[in-house]
């Protein structure tokens, strides 16, 4: 399941996410930084193409369950601008057993980063900004 | 000729100055459609640096443009 937010993303019920037939829940958060590439970032713009976005992670979780035995894939995705420390994506991974789902979550992680049609915008201290990844001139 | 609805993002977007237009174009794929804009436009990205998606879905630079497709030029990805 794949959920894009221009709202802060919610915390975690304190009970978890799993359910009774999931002994293991990982959880990969990842957090606007502060620095990066040795500038001082103060605000960072996502922007995504959203259908698209949402059937290519379907694509990437179809192929983690194939891969791993896993329960439920769920990620949680930000638009919009975000300050240092902001949480930015959240993937939620359940399975019977913590081998799949760690494997699970890290393929999940690497290949909505590689592979998603989202992009992000860093504004530096200097009034400057760059789109990241983007190829020279 | 057929109209087909295109969609910029992100640096292409701005480099556009539109996040989404509709265009009349001969164009019988996405490559053609890519080519044709980039020259009109001056788009600073190539065709290779780019991914392009058909009705929400990631597909081939020479899958076939049907009248009325949603085209989405595609910057690298930086997400996560």
């Amino acid at each position: 399941m794949f959920k894009l937010s221009l709202a802060p993303i919610q915390a975690l019920p304190a009970q978890g996410v799993a359910g009774a037939d999931a002994g293991a829940c990982v959880v990969f958060e990842g957090r606007v930084r502060a620095r990066n590439r040795g500038r001082e970032v103060v605000a960072l713009e996502y922007e995504a193409a959203d259908e698209t976005a949402r059937r290519e992670f379907e694509k990437i979780a179809e192929e983690a369950r194939r891969a791993f035995s896993v329960r439920d894939i769920l990620c949680t995705h930000r638009a919009g601008r975000l300050a240092p420390g902001d949480l930015a994506v959240r993937v939620v991974v359940t399975a019977e057993r913590r081998g799949a789902a760690f494997s699970a979550c890290e393929y999940v992680v690497d290949e909505l980063k590689r592979r998603l049609p989202i992009w992000k915008k860093e504004h530096y201290a200097d009034s400057s900004s760059a789109w990241l990844n983007q190829p020279g001139p | 000729m057929k109209s087909v609805r295109v969609r910029y993002y992100a640096a292409l977007r701005e480099q556009r100055g539109l996040p989404l237009e509709i265009v009349d174009t001969p164009a019988e794929t996405a490559a053609e459609l890519y080519d044709e804009l980039r020259a009109r436009h001056g788009f600073r990205l190539a065709r290779e640096h780019l991914r392009v998606a058909l009705n929400g879905d990631i597909t081939g630079w020479n899958s076939p443009l049907r009248a009325d497709d949603i085209v989405e030029f595609l910057p690298p990805s930086a997400g996560g």
